[in-house]
């Protein structure tokens, strides 16, 4: 593979660079998060009108981290590595969906990536339940609405309802099935999140 | 792996492309705000500025500048405030980035949904 290439290993051949129309002015974010190899980047592919991106930020700065060791460093630089697709919604409004690793350093980085985020999709891995706790956790933390969706590589071993018992997740967070290589699986994922999004935004309105 | 690409980039190259500076205006662009050049690249411009203006004939997101320079974002909004204070690039930004907003009301998000229904 070109190692100067950013994008993303183990593509279907590319498609020709779709550009977006002039009339579009607003683009919008949804992040899915989750543990390594849970099938992030599956997930953007599966939807996405672009083949996936892939791009990295940086932060540098005294106390930013805890090294392996337990020491405060001096200045340390935190790199996280994610990758994105897009989804034209209407002539004016674009939809970008950012896949980006569950792990510890990344929320150093959410706020300056992901303000202004619609929503976020936890992907879990059934075989490595405890990969999501950390990013649920920290998502709450941020306050941003979320829901969960169980990526099935192999026939499931536990209903739904146990694995929200095993999450310790409240019954207000939806909770759903998918398979990350298919389009409309993965679409319905989607979906299930701003139906989510536009319940708890229609409550807000009418509870001021 | 662009990790690697990224990481093992020449510090030479990120110093030569930013003019040493190290800060953007974190506020100023979003990793979606949409970048429209405004201009046609002149001769003599640095490479990276030509190669904005060129992609950004129709709307790219600031996100889709960096992966296709290849650069960090932080670097490519360095990039982009240099076109942006000299008028050569316009920027439409994101109507849900202030700040940590509530959020969108319902009409928003039901256009959303349209959009994704007919995926
Ligand atoms: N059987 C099965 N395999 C899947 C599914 N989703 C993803 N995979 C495979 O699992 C592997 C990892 O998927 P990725 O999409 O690369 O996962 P990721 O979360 O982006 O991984 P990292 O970016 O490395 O953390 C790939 O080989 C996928 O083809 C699924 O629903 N079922
Ligand atoms: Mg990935």
């Amino acid at each position: 593979m070109d190692s100067r290439t950013s994008e993303v290993a183990g593509q279907a051949p590319p498609r020709s660079r779709t550009p977006l129309a002039n009339t579009v002015n607003d683009a919008l974010k949804i992040v899915i998060v989750g543990g390594f190899g849970v099938g992030k980047t599956t997930m953007v592919r599966a939807v996405s009108e672009i083949r996936p991106l892939s791009t990295e930020e940086t932060m540098t700065g005294a106390g930013i981290g805890i090294d392996d060791t337990g020491g405060v460093r001096e200045k340390s630089t935190t790199t996280v590595a994610f990758d994105f697709g897009r989804i034209s919604l209407n002539e004016q409004k674009v939809l970008y969906l950012f896949g980006a690793p569950g792990q510890q350093r990344f929320w150093f980085l959410w706020d300056r990536l992901f303000a202004g985020t619609l929503g976020a999709v936890v992907l879990v891995d059934t075989r490595r339940v405890a990969d999501s706790w950390y990013a649920i956790d920290r998502l709450e933390h941020h306050g941003m609405p979320f829901i969960v969706a169980r990526n099935n590589f192999d026939e499931p071993e536990h209903t739904l309802p146990q694995l929200r018992e095993a999450l310790s997740l409240s019954d207000d967070v939806p909770l759903v099935d998918c398979d990350a290589r298919h389009r409309a699986s993965s679409k319905s994922v989607l979906i299930a999140l701003v139906n989510h999004l536009y319940a708890l935004s229609t409550a807000q309105e009418s509870s001021p | 792996m662009i990790r690697e690409a990224i990481d093992g980039e020449n510090p030479d190259r990120l110093y030569t492309v930013t003019g040493g500076r190290s800060r953007a205006d974190e506020n100023a662009f979003d990793l979606v705000t949409l970048i429209v050049s405004e201009s046609d690249p002149t001769p003599g411009m640095q490479s990276e500025h030509t190669a904005i203006l060129r992609m950004c004939r129709s709307p790219v997101a600031v996100v889709e500048v960096a992966a296709e320079l290849k650069l960090p974002v932080s670097v490519v909004k360095i990039l982009l405030c240099d076109l942006l204070d000299t008028g050569r690039i316009a920027a439409r930004h994101p109507s849900a980035s202030v700040g940590r907003t509530p959020l969108p009301p319902p009409e928003i998000l039901k256009q959303v949904l349209v959009g994704l229904k007919n995926l």
